[in-house]
């Protein structure tokens, strides 16, 4: 598998904070690959990172090949990095079609954005039926679903997703992992999906890093570190005061 | 009563235009954007140069003045708003109102001050209905206005830069995730803005057939009411808001005459605030995002002042320079201390409670009026009219600021702007002509007439307002001020009443306000409303934030610099307003904690 996005020796700064320390990390094209670890310990900062929105004092980022290290948010959305923030973050005041015309912004081609707005409403029926409703007035569900159709919009050739089951309803969640690895396969989008429920991200993803205190500490196939008891300690309960 | 309906339209018209611009800004930048409302004075003028001055035809004029105004806009935002507006939105805020004052006076160094005749380019009464009249120019500005407004509505529904000006407005972070680059669509709203201005400058200039470089301000703080009015950051809500505002005030100043006219529109602001503050049309959440007031101010650790540096200073401004100054030096001096005096009082506002009021004119304005006629109309003497000042402008600005507390973010800022232009208003309504032979202080039977006598006595009050501020700041009472300025959910969740506390903070400053508008009052002798100006209230308001927020002798340095250097350079006023409105810039951007405190 050839590596779509990399990262390598990238270190982050928030003033004299280090934030990212010398981190490595991959994804290949088509692949889910999830990122955990506890509170504060880089995933998001990983995250804006990747989509530009924070600095690298050192290190460099690859898309495709691509030396993108020093390329804006904007670059890089055009490049086909697309992102399903933190909490959904709809335009509440806007319709469900104009927020997937915005996560169409960085493109050009009427028709082609015309032709993925009819894919994305045979894609999420329930989008298609609340097209002139304000993102606002969804439900926490469907506003996850308008989530990730905008950022697909875009035609992205990875979706960046910071922890998408985030406040909604256990049976939701499910729904939730579903979607994301329906339009994996079916749409051929690699996924990185940070997660605080790291049995649930590893459950759908191939491989996985585990940062702590802004350093990955662990990574590796699914499988492994699902086994992993250093793993199921920290994230997973499973042991110890389980 | 149609007349006065059209009139209305007319006005609202212009507020309209205004507001949208303002909303817009407002909602990309989350900044109140105060350099907006010199671009209706600058448009005004702008097209008098070019239609009466240069013989341009009005047509050629009108799109030359939109570019010149949405050029200056995208320079305003790049050099001033942008840099701060991320961090710092208060501090973006107080550097446009720095930058309105700039653009007004730079204008009015350009064009003088004069009022100009502006040419009638259209017919102004060749159509009637009824006995009413009304002109091809009137047609003209509402149908410039309805093409702008449909043009706007459509570009912001269905264009990509105009959906992209929704999404940053409505989420900022989210529309630059989506790969918008906000950076740029701010810029595209502030010429915008900037350009709506502009063309709400010239309709002024039309509709009244009066340019001057300072007509905007008023009409700005108009427009912002009506933005406030339909809800910051709603565009839609601005069109009404301008129009609603714009006939309340056409009948109100049919009804109460034209000098009722900016009580009525703070009326109208104080009432919006307080009863609806998201406004007619906007929703209230978008108040929680707005950053608490003052944050940014007062960050950073004082520079460390050597002990002996208080006596030495105790002695050269009490005893040396009374010794040796000539009394050029000492009116001067004089004018150093009683700005130093209000500028200190003011700390525990702007610094401790971290409430940046605007308008402190208005208790400072009461306090001056006050002790003048006390002192000529009842036998009380100097010594006794200075703190009743004092307590009155604190008494009267307290009452009038009592219901703003409740309220949040930039908008009490904006308040007390409106208290302070009110109390002026009111001043001006009740006694236009000014007060002359304002009596000189006495002791026993000597009359204290000299620089000297003048500057000592302010000396002294200087002196014990230092010692006060201090015994506040290190007394229970100001460390509960303090905590409500630094953090007010916190403040809030130890029990602390923190609007009784912030109000408390505003009635000690006002009196301190008053106290220094008193001693100004017995310096010059005769006081008219035009003294107490919103320029007075942004020189408070630059000494504080130069000295250092929290610093009650940084006030003096502040004072010191802006007002004897000023003095001693000889600038022109309108020069001074400029170089004020730099020096605010300036070290807001760069050291904002003062010059006295080092940037931690």
């Amino acid at each position: 598998m050839t590596d779509l996005l990399s990262l390598d020796d990238v270190n982050v700064y928030y003033g004299p904070f280090h934030a990212l320390r010398g981190n490595n990390l991959t994804v290949g094209e088509g692949e889910i690959v999830s990122l955990l670890g506890g509170n504060a310990s880089g995933k998001s900062t990983t995250m804006k990172t990747i989509l530009g929105l924070v600095k690298v004092r050192s290190g460099t980022i690859h898309l495709a090949g691509r030396d993108i290290t020093n390329a804006s948010t904007n670059h890089r959305v055009r490049a086909g990095i697309a992102s399903v923030p933190e909490a959904r973050r709809v335009f509440p005041q806007m319709t469900v079609d104009e927020n997937l015309l915005v996560g169409a912004y960085t493109r050009r081609d009427k028709a082609g954005i015309a032709e993925d707005l009819e894919r994305m409403r045979d894609h999420f029926p329930r989008l298609a039926e609340r097209r002139r409703q304000e993102a606002g007035t969804l439900s926490g569900g469907e506003q996850q679903m308008l989530a990730f159709a905008r950022a697909l919009m875009s035609r992205p050739k990875l979706v960046c997703m910071d922890e998408p089951t985030m406040g909604l309803a256990p049976q939701l969640v499910d729904q939730v992992l579903d979607e994301i690895v329906r339009i994996n396969s079916e749409l051929g989008v690699a996924v990185l999906l940070v997660e605080q429920q790291a049995e649930l991200a590893l459950s759908i993803a191939s491989r996985g890093y585990v940062l702590a205190t802004g350093e990955i500490v662990l990574k590796g196939a699914a499988r492994e570190l699902l086994d992993n008891p250093e793993i199921q300690e920290a994230y997973l309960g499973k042991a110890g005061q389980g | 009563m149609f007349d006065t309906l059209i009139a209305g339209l007319l006005r609202g018209n212009v507020y309209a235009l205004g507001a949208v611009g303002i909303s817009l800004v407002f909602g990309v930048m989350n900044v109140v954007n105060f350099a907006q409302f010199s671009f209706f004075g600058l448009g005004a003028m702008l097209a008098w140069f070019f239609v009466a001055e240069l013989g341009l035809s009005f047509w050629i004029a009108l799109p030359l003045v939109l570019v010149i105004c949405g050029a200056l806009g995208l320079l305003i935002n790049i050099t001033v708003v942008r840099p701060l507006a991320k961090f710092l939105p208060l501090a973006a805020m107080l550097s446009t109102y720095a930058v309105s004052q700039i653009l007004d006076n730079v204008s009015q160094i350009t064009f003088t001050a004069e009022f100009r005749v502006f040419p009638k380019v259209l017919p102004t009464s060749n159509f009637h209905i009824g006995n009413m009249r009304f002109g091809t120019s009137d047609v003209v500005m509402l149908a410039i206005t309805g093409v702008v407004m449909g043009v706007m509505a459509v570009f912001l529904k269905y264009g990509r830069t105009g959906q992209a000006i929704r999404a940053t407005a409505q989420d900022q972070e989210a529309a630059l995730q989506m790969g918008i680059p906000v950076g740029r669509i701010q810029h595209v709203a502030f010429v915008i803005a900037s350009a709506l201005g502009g063309l709400a400058g010239v309709f002024i200039a039309l509709y009244v057939g009066i340019a001057n470089p300072t007509s905007g301000l008023n009409v700005g703080m108009t427009a912002f009411v009506a933005a406030t009015l339909g809800g910051l950051g709603s565009l839609g809500g601005a069109v009404v808001g301008g129009f609603v505002l714009g006939i309340l005030e056409a009948f109100g100043i049919h009804f109460f005459g034209d000098t009722a006219r900016e009580i009525i529109i703070f009326f109208i602001l104080i009432v919006v605030l307080i009863v609806r503050p998201g406004g007619l049309m906007g929703k209230v959440p978008l108040l929680s995002t707005e950053p608490l007031t003052g944050t940014f101010l007062g960050k950073g650790r004082p520079l460390k002042i050597p002990r002996w540096v208080w006596p030495v200073a105790f002695v050269v401004g009490g005893v040396v320079i009374p010794l040796v100054a000539n009394n050029y030096v000492l009116t001067t001096g004089t004018q150093v201390l009683i700005y130093a005096v209000i500028a200190a009082g003011f700390t525990v506002t702007a610094g401790q409670a971290a409430v940046l009021a605007l308008g402190q004119a208005g208790p400072i304005a009461i306090g001056a009026y006050t002790s003048a006629l006390l002192t000529l109309y009842l036998p009380v003497s100097f010594w006794l009219a200075v703190p009743l000042a004092g307590l009155s402008a604190a008494i009267v600005a307290s009452i009038l600021a009592s219901p703003i507390w409740g309220v949040k973010g930039h908008y009490i800022s904006i308040a007390t702007l409106g208290i302070g232009t009110v109390i002026v208003a009111i001043i001006r309504l009740v006694e236009p002509q000014g007060i002359y032979g304002i009596t000189m202080p006495k002791w026993g039977d000597t009359l204290l007439a000299t620089p000297v006598a003048y500057y000592l006595i302010d000396f002294g009050v200087l002196v014990l307002t230092l010692v006060v501020m201090w015994r506040i700041r290190h007394s229970h009472l100001g460390k509960v001020i303090s905590s409500v300025g630094s953090d007010e959910i916190a403040a809030l969740a130890s029990g602390v009443r923190a609007r009784d506390y912030k109000a408390l903070a505003f009635a000690i400053s006002a009196f301190f306000s008053g106290v220094g508008g008193s001693l100004l009052a017995h310096q010059y002798t005769y006081i008219d409303p035009t003294i107490f100006t919103m320029l007075m209230s942004l020189l408070v308001v630059t000494i504080v934030i130069m000295g250092g927020v929290s610093l009650p002798y940084g006030a003096v340095i502040g004072s010191i610099i802006l007002i004897g250097a000023m003095e001693l350079l000889r600038f022109t006023p309108e020069l001074r307003i400029v170089v004020y409105g730099l020096v605010l810039i300036l070290v807001v951007r760069f050291r904002p904690g003062g010059i006295l405190v080092r940037n931690s």
